[in-house]
C-alpha cells in the first residue's frame, strides 16, 4: 500500500530573541502552536496529535517537559509523542509526525519544537562531566573548530570563505522578521575582525543563543485540499546516525550525511541535486558548516563547495540560495532549529517566505544535524503533490 | 480501525533487573539484551530497516546519554533511526508507525534505565511543573500515595486489597528470572500513608529490546508472531488537581482507540508501579476476574523506569509466540499519578 500524502498547511515561529522572559515555556510553545493554527485557519479540535521535539532536557532543567506542556499545547486527551535526537531533532521531530499522516494513523498532527536557552545553559549541559569524557571541550564549538580546519587542509579553502558565509546569513536575517540577529550594521570588515573564538571560528562565524519555537501544521490530501493557503508537499525525508566516534569516522563529510542525502533523493526523484533543488536551508552553526555541507549533501563535488560559497551562489540573488532566513547562524533556539530550517523549506515553496522569498522556489531542501556530526534528518518540499 | 499494515512483535529479550549494576555502563547493559533478541530472530544488526529506543538523560546524569548506546547498536554503516525521549513503549509505537508508511519491514526498539547511581524518587520531581510545583520536590511515591488516598476515600479500594496486589505480584514473578522481586515480600512499614513498601515498586536497572516486522515478513521471523491489532495512547492534564485521581480516562480511550472491548483479552500486562494503580487501571480496562493480570509479576517486581512499559508489551508478546495467550492486553504509563497512558492489543494466529 503507497503511503499517504503529506502536506504542509500551517507553519508559526515565535520571534526568536535572546530572552524571552515575558512567557513560561508552555507560554513560548503555545505562541508558536497557535501561529502555525492561525496560519492553516484550524483549531486546537482539528488536531488529532501532537509531536513535540527538543534538545536535551539538561538545558531548562526540566525532565520529559513534554508531560508538563500537555495542557499548553492543546493534547489532553490527544497521542503525544516526544522525540530527542540531539541537534538533528527539530527535523526528526518532523518526520516522526509526518509518519502518523503517511501511515494513515492520522489526518491532521500538530508538531513542534522549542528552546528556551535563557533559562538554560548550554555551555553546562554540553560539556559532558568525567567520567563519562575526558574535559577537553569547552560546548560545540570546541567540537567543531578541528573539523573545519581538517576542512580547509583538506581543500585548500582561503580563510575568508567562513566571514563570508556569516555575512550573508547574518544579512539574510535583516529580511527574516522572526530571526533572532538583526545587525542592521553589519559588514564583512566587522565579521572578519570578530574575536577569534576556537580557531578557525570567530565569533561572529557561530550561532547566537536563542529563545524560540517552531510548530508546523502537517495534514493529509484531505486535509490538503481545505487548507486555505498553498500547501508545501513532502517529496522525500529521512534519518541517519552514525556513531559518535570511531577508527574511520569522517568528520569533515560524515557518511550518515551522503546517506540521509541520497534517500531523500531516491524518494523525490531528484537526479541532479545542484541542478533539480531551487533552494536550501541547512543546518550551518559554525560558517564552514556551509561549504561542508554543500558537498556532503551532494550540491559540490569535494573540495568544492567553497568555490560555490565564494563565487555566490548561495547568496539569496545566487543560483542556489542557502540559509534564506538567515539561518542558525542568525538564530539557534537549539531544539528548534532543525524544525525552523523544515519550515522553512515549507515557506519557500509556499511562497510565504516574505522579503527573503527565492523566486519561484519549487523544491526546497530541509536539513539538520545533531550530536558529534552523526545525527542527520531531511526533507524535500515541492509545490506539486508527490506523483508516487 | 484496524491498522492499514499487519506487524507483529517477533521477538523480546530483556535483562535480568538488579538494584543496581555499578560495574556496568548502559551500553554494557544493554548490548547482551540487543544480541539476544537478535538471535532470537536470526537477523543481524544490518539487516534491520529501522530502529528506534528510549531513555531519559535525567537516570544517565549526562546530555545526550542515547548517543553512546548507539554504539551498543553498532551503527555502521550508518542506520536509519530515532529515539524517544519517553519510556520504551512510545519508542515502540514511533517504530510501529515507520513500519506502517512501508519504508521499512523490521525494525528493533530498545530501552534502558539506571536507577541505580541516584536517587529515583527526587528525579522525578523534575518532571513536574517547573515554575509551581517542581519547585516543592513533591517525590513519587508521594504523588502515588494522593492517588492511593483518593482510591481509598472514594471506596475503590483497602489497604488489604492493595497487599493483595501486591503478594499477587511478587508470586507470579516467582517464575520470571529476571524479575528483581519475587516471591514471598514483607509488605513492610507504611512508606507514604497509605502506600506501604510493599506497594511500591523496586528500583533497579534493566534494559529491554524488541524486533517487530510486518507481514510475511513476521511469519519468517517468528512462529507465532504476536500481532499487533491496535496501539494508540493518550495523555491527560499535568496538574493533579484536574484531574480525577481514581479514574484513567486516558487509559480507557486509548484502549478504545486500540481495539481492546472488542473482544475480550485472556492476559493483561499492566503497567502499574504502585498497587494502588493497579486498581484504577483495571476499572479503565474493564478486566474482569478471568483475565491474568500481570503474569510476570509487573513493575512491582522489576520496575527499570523507561524499559518497565516496553517490558509489558514484551512480555504480552512472549505468552503469545509460546501459546500461552491468543489475545493479550500491554499498557505502559508515563507521568505522575498514570497522565500518559499506552495500550496495545496482540494477537496470535489461531491454534
Amino acid at each position: 500500500m503507497s503511503k499517504e500524502p503529506v502536506a504542509v498547511v500551517g507553519i508559526g515561529q515565535t520571534k526568536h530573541v535572546a530572552a524571552r522572559r515575558d512567557v513560561s515555556i508552555a507560554g513560548l510553545v503555545r505562541e508558536a502552536a497557535l501561529r502555525a493554527l492561525a496560519d492553516a485557519e484550524l483549531t486546537w479540535a482539528d488536531i488529532d496529535a501532537v509531536v513535540i521535539g527538543k534538545a536535551p532536557d539538561f538545558f531548562e532543567g526540566v525532565m520529559m517537559p513534554e508531560l508538563y506542556l500537555a495542557d499548553a499545547l492543546g493534547a489532553t486527551g490527544k497521542p503525544m509523542l516526544r522525540v530527542h535526537t540531539a541537534g538533528s531533532v527539530g527535523g526528526s521531530t518532523a518526520l516522526v509526525a509526518t509518519n502518523l499522516v503517511a501511515g494513515r494513523v492520522h489526518g491532521t498532527v500538530l508538531t513542534l519544537a522549542y528552546e528556551k536557552q535563557s533559562e538554560s545553559n548550554a555551555m553546562w549541559g554540553l560539556s559532558l562531566p568525567v567520567p563519562f569524557q575526558q574535559p577537553l571541550l569547552a560546548g560545540a564549538g570546541g567540537f567543531f573548530a578541528p573539523h573545519v580546519r581538517a576542512y580547509m587542509r583538506r581543500t585548500g579553502a582561503p580563510d575568508a570563505v567562513g566571514s563570508l558565509v556569516a555575512y550573508k546569513d547574518r544579512r539574510n536575517a535583516l529580511k527574516n522578521p522572526y530571526a533572532h540577529l538583526h545587525e542592521h550594521d553589519i559588514t564583512l570588515e566587522k565579521v572578519q575582525a570578530s574575536p577569534m573564538l576556537w580557531d578557525p571560528i570567530r565569533y561572529s562565524e557561530t550561532c547566537p543563543s536563542s529563545d524560540g519555537a517552531c510548530a508546523m501544521v502537517l495534514t493529509d490530501r484531505a486535509g490538503a485540499a481545505r487548507s486555505p493557503r498553498p500547501p508545501a508537499w513532502m517529496h522525500g525525508g529521512a534519518m541517519r546516525s552514525e556513531p559518535t566516534l570511531f577508527a574511520g569516522k569522517d568528520f569533515v563529510s560524515p557518511q550518515a550525511g551522503k546517506d540521509c542525502a541520497a534517500d531523500v533523493y531516491r524518494q523525490a526523484g531528484i537526479a541532479d541535486p545542484r541542478r533539480d533543488i531551487d533552494a536550501v536551508e541547512m543546518y550551518v552553526p559554525f560558517s564552514w558548516y556551509e561549504p561542508m555541507w554543500l558537498e556532503n549533501l551532494g550540491f559540490a563535488d569535494e573540495g568544492e563547495g567553497w568555490k560555490l560559497t565564494e563565487s555566490g551562489v548561495t547568496e539569496l540573488e545566487g543560483d542556489l540560495p542557502v540559509n534564506m532566513s538567515g539561518g542558525v547562524l542568525s538564530t539557534n533556539p537549539i531544539g528548534a532549529s532543525g524544525m525552523i530550517r523544515f519550515a522553512e523549506a515549507a515557506l519557500q515553496v509556499r511562497g510565504q517566505a516574505g522579503e527573503h522569498q527565492v523566486d519561484g522556489a519549487r523544491r526546497v531542501l530541509g536539513h539538520a544535524y545533531g550530536g558529534g556530526s552523526q545525527f542527520f534528518s531531511m526533507w524535500l518540499v515541492g509545490t506539486e503533490p508527490p506523483t508516487s | 480501525m484496524r491498522p492499514i499494515r499487519d506487524i507483529a512483535v517477533v521477538a523480546f529479550a530483556q535483562s535480568d533487573h538488579r538494584r543496581t549494576s555499578d560495574e556496568l555502563s548502559e551500553v554494557e547493559m544493554l548490548l547482551p539484551v540487543l544480541h539476544e533478541v537478535l538471535d532470537r530472530t536470526g537477523l543481524k544488526a544490518g539487516d534491520i530497516g529501522f530502529t528506534c529506543s528510549g531513555s531519559t538523560d535525567y537516570l544517565a546524569g549526562r546530555a545526550f546519554s542515547f548517543t553512546m548506546a548507539l554504539d551498543g547498536v553498532g551503527a555502521w554503516p550508518p542506520i536509519s533511526e530515532s529515539h524517544v525521549e519517553m519510556d520504551g513503549a512510545w519508542a515502540l509505537y514511533e517504530a510501529w508507525t515507520k513500519l506502517l508508511t512501508g519504508d521499512a519491514d523490521t525494525a528493533l526498539v530498545y530501552s534502558y534505565g539506571k536507577s541505580s547511581p541516584g536517587s529515583v524518587r527526587d528525579v522525578l520531581t523534575r518532571q513536574l511543573d517547573p515554575y509551581y510545583v517542581a519547585p516543592l520536590w513533591p517525590d513519587s511515591v508521594a504523588l502515588a500515595a494522593l492517588q492511593a488516598r483518593a482510591l481509598v476515600d472514594a471506596g475503590e479500594t483497602d489497604e488489604p486489597e492493595l497487599a493483595t496486589i501486591a503478594a499477587r505480584s511478587r508470586a507470579s514473578a516467582a517464575t520470571n528470572p529476571h524479575a528483581q522481586l519475587r516471591g514471598p515480600v514483607p509488605h513492610g512499614d507504611h512508606l507514604v500513608r497509605p502506600l506501604r513498601t510493599g506497594d511500591c515498586p523496586p528500583i533497579g536497572d534493566g534494559a529491554a529490546a524488541v524486533i517487530l516486522a510486518a507481514g510475511d515478513r513476521a511469519r519468517e521471523l517468528c512462529e507465532r508472531p504476536a500481532w499487533i491489532r491496535g496501539i494508540d495512547h493518550r495523555i491527560e492534564a499535568h496538574s493533579l488537581g484536574v484531574r480525577d485521581l481514581t479514574d484513567s480516562p486516558s487509559t480507557r480511550l486509548a484502549a478504545e482507540r486500540a481495539g481492546a472491548f472488542d473482544r475480550p483479552v485472556d492476559t493483561a500486562e499492566l503497567h502499574a508501579p504502585f498497587t494502588s494503580q493497579e486498581v484504577v487501571l483495571r476499572k479503565a480496562l474493564r478486566l474482569g476476574d478471568d483475565v491474568r493480570v500481570n503474569p510476570s509479576g509487573g513493575a512491582l517486581a522489576a520496575n527499570p523506569i523507561m524499559a518497565a512499559g516496553l517490558i509489558r508489551i514484551g512480555e504480552a508478546a512472549a505468552r503469545v509466540h509460546r501459546g500461552e495467550s491468543d489475545r493479550a492486553l500491554a499498557h505502559a504509563t508515563s507521568g505522575p499519578c498514570l497522565q500518559q497512558n499506552l495500550v496495545a492489543v496482540l494477537e496470535g494466529d489461531a491454534r
